[in-house]
C-alpha cells in the first residue's frame, strides 16, 4: 500500500515541486499519474523509491516510512518496488537473460531459484525466445519488455513506470499497457506516469492529475475526454 | 524481511568472480597496479631486511666482552709489561693479557691465510703495537671502562667490538628513520594506486550499480566484489615483492657481502617462512583500506 500525507517537496529551498499532496493506493490497483511538464510526477516517484525524502509530511510505502528511513534500510523498502525506467537503463553487455537475472542476485537470491524465475519472467513478457540477445539486438518496444521484466523479477508489490510509453510507437504502447494490466491482474500493484492521453482514455482506470505540485483531480475514468486538446 | 537481510554471505562465491573478472578486464590498469605495490613492498622489505641485519650485527658486537688496548710506541717492552698492575686495578676489569707485537704479527699472518707471504717482508719492521686483551666482566659498563683504561699514562689507544656497535647504532637509526619514511610514503601511494584502480573499476560499472541500488541491493553487495579486487591485486603485489625480494636479498648476500668477508648477513632460507605473512599481510591491508576508501566515496550518492 502507498500512502502520502500532506506531502511538500522543495528542490534547493525554492522550487516547490510538490504541495501539499495527499494519496492513498491500495494493494492491487492500477493507476495512471498524468500532468504537464514539471508539474512533479518524476518527484512523487523517487519519494516513493527514497530516492529523494519529502520536505514536510509522511510518505508510507509497503509498511516503510520513507520520510523515516534509515539509510541501510532503503534497499528492504526498493525490494518491494519494481521500477521501469523510460530510458530502460539495461545493461549493454549483458544478454537479456543476465539482465533479469542480475538483480535477481543483486538481491542475493540463490542461483537455483533464479534459474526458474528468469525464464518464467521472460515468458510473461514474451521474450522467452529473446533471452541470449544483447539489448542492442533488441526493438525499442522489446527493449521496454526486458525492462519491464527486471522490475517485475523479484516479485515487487509495486510496479512504477514513469514514462514507459516514451520511445515508444502508439500500436506498441497500447501493447505495453496490455502487459502491464496483465501484470496487474496477476496481482501487483501497477502506477504508471504518462503523457499518453490516447491510453488513458482507452483504458477505465484511476487517474490522478497533478498540476504545479498539486492533486487537481483523481478518478476513476477517461480523465482527458471531457478536456479540448491542446498542444 | 529479515530473511532477506541475511543472504550476502552465501554469495562469497560470486563476490569473487566478480572481482576476477574486473581485474582481467582492466588488465594493464591491474598489471600496473600490482608492478606499482610490488616495488613499494620491495623497497620496503629491503630496508626493513637491512635494518633488521644491522641489529642482528649490533647484538652481536655489543655482547663482545673484550677490548684491545694497544700500547704507546714511545713505550719501552718494560714499561709496556709494567702497565698490566695498572690496568688489572679497574674495577670491571676481569682477566687482562699481555701480547707483544711478535705475537700479534704471527696472530695476523696466520689469518691471512695463503696470502701470508706477501707480508712476511714486513716482520722486521712490525707495523704492530705491543696490546692488551682486556676481557671485562660487564658489558654494560664498557664506555666507563674504556674511559679508566685510556687514562692510564701509555696507553695509546683502545679498540672493541663495541666501539663499531655503537658506531652501528648510528647507521641504525639513520636506516629505521629512512624505513618509516618509505613505509609512509611508499604505503600511501600503494593505497592511492588501488583506490585509483578501483575507482576505474567501478566507473566502468556505474550503470549496474545504478540499477543495484534500484532494484535494493545492500551496499555491502555492492562493495564486496571491489574489496576482493583491490585484495586481490594488494595480495598478487605482495607475493610479487616476496618473490623480487628473493633475488635482490640473495644477490645481496652472496655477491656483496659473501663475497667482500666484511661480515655476515642472514640466510634467505632462514627469513622468507616469516616475510610470508608479512608480505602478503601488508598486501591485503593495503588492498583493502585502498577499496574501501573509494568505494566509501562512490556510493554516497
Ligand atoms: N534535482 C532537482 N533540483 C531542483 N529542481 C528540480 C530537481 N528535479 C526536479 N526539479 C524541479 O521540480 C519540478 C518538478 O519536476 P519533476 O521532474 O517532478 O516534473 P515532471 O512532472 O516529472 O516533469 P516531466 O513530465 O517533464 O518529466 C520542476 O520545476 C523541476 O524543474
Ligand atoms: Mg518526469
Amino acid at each position: 500500500m502507498i500512502e502520502l500525507q500532506e506531502v511538500y517537496k522543495v528542490y534547493d529551498g525554492t522550487t516547490r515541486a510538490l504541495n501539499g499532496v495527499s494519496i492513498k493506493i491500495e494493494d492491487g490497483e492500477f493507476v495512471f499519474v498524468v500532468g504537464p511538464s514539471g508539474s512533479g510526477k518524476s518527484t512523487l516517484i523517487k519519494l516513493l523509491s527514497a530516492e529523494l525524502k519529502p520536505t514536510e509530511g509522511k510518505v508510507l510505502v509497503n509498511g516503510f516510512d520513507v520520510s523515516e528511513l534509515r539509510r541501510r534500510d532503503i534497499p528492504y523498502l526498493r525490494r518491494t518496488i519494481g521500477v521501469v525506467f523510460q530510458d530502460f537503463r539495461l545493461i549493454d553487455n549483458k544478454t537479456v537473460y543476465e539482465n533479469v537475472a542480475f538483480v535477481m542476485r543483486a538481491v542475493g537470491t540463490p542461483t537455483r531459484i533464479i534459474k526458474k524465475r528468469v525464464p518464467y519472467v521472460l515468458e510473461l513478457v514474451g521474450l522467452k525466445n529473446k533471452s541470449r540477445r544483447l539489448p542492442h539486438q533488441l526493438s525499442g518496444g522489446e527493449q521496454q519488455r526486458v525492462a519491464i521484466a527486471r522490475a517485475l523479477v523479484n516479485n515487487p508489490d509495486v510496479i512504477i513506470a514513469d514514462e514507459p510509453t516514451g520511445n515508444l510507437d502508439p500500436s506498441r504502447s497500447v501493447e505495453l499497457m496490455m502487459l502491464l494490466e496483465k501484470i496487474n491482474k496477476l496481482g501487483t500493484t501497477v502506477l504508471v506516469v504518462t503523457h499518453e492521453r490516447e491510453l488513458v482514455n482507452q483504458l477505465e482506470k484511476r487517474v490522478i492529475a497533478i498540476e504545479r505540485g498539486s492533486i487537481i483531480s483523481d478518478r476513476t475514468g477517461g480523465y482527458y475526454l471531457d478536456e479540448p486538446v491542446e498542444e | 524481511m529479515n530473511q532477506l537481510k541475511n543472504k550476502t554471505l552465501p554469495n562469497i562465491g560470486y563476490f569473487i568472480k566478480e572481482g576476477i573478472v574486473s581485474i582481467k578486464l582492466h588488465g594493464l590498469m591491474s598489471f600496473a597496479a600490482v608492478t606499482v605495490i610490488g616495488a613499494c613492498l620491495l623497497i620496503i622489505c629491503t630496508f626493513g631486511l637491512v635494518a633488521y641485519n644491522i641489529d642482528l650485527l649490533i647484538d652481536g658486537l655489543a655482547s663482545q666482552n673484550e677490548i684491545a688496548v694497544f700500547i704507546d710506541e714511545a713505550m719501552t717492552r718494560e714499561q709496556a709489561v709494567a702497565l698490566q698492575a695498572a690496568i688489572e686495578s679497574i674495577p670491571n676489569v676481569e682477566q687482562c693479557t699481555f701480547v707483544p707485537k711478535e705475537e700479534a704479527f704471527d696472530a695476523y699472518l696466520e689469518m691471512m691465510g695463503e696470502d701470508a707471504y706477501i707480508m712476511e717482508d714486513l716482520r722486521e719492521d712490525n707495523p704492530l703495537r705491543d696490546e692488551y686483551r682486556v676481557v671485562m666482566k660487564d658489558v654494560a659498563l664498557h664506555d666507563e671502562t674504556v674511559d679508566a683504561i685510556k687514562k692510564i699514562e701509555g696507553v695509546g689507544a683502545t679498540n672493541s667490538e663495541k666501539e663499531i656497535s655503537d658506531r652501528l647504532i648510528q647507521i641504525k637509526t639513520v636506516v629505521n628513520a629512512v624505513s618509516y619514511a618509505l613505509v609512509a610514503l611508499l604505503g600511501a601511494v600503494s593505497i592511492f594506486i588501488i583506490s585509483n584502480t578501483i575507482k576505474l573499476a567501478m566507473f566502468a560499472r556505474k550503470d549496474e550499480i545504478a540499477i543495484m541500488k534500484m532494484v535494493g541491493a545492500t551496499d555491502g553487495f555492492i562493495r564486496a566484489p571491489f574489496v576482493v579486487e583491490g585484495m586481490t591485486l594488494g595480495l598478487l603485489g605482495g607475493i610479487f615483492a616476496l618473490l623480487a625480494e628473493w633475488g635482490v636479498y640473495d644477490f645481496i648476500t652472496e655477491k656483496l657481502v659473501a663475497s667482500s668477508g666484511l661480515f655476515t648477513m642472514v640466510g634467505w632460507g632462514e627469513l622468507w617462512q616469516g616475510l610470508l605473512p608479512l608480505m602478503l599481510g601488508a598486501g591485503v591491508v593495503i588492498g583493502i583500506l585502498g577499496s574501501t576508501m573509494t568505494i566509501r566515496k562512490f556510493l554516497r550518492v
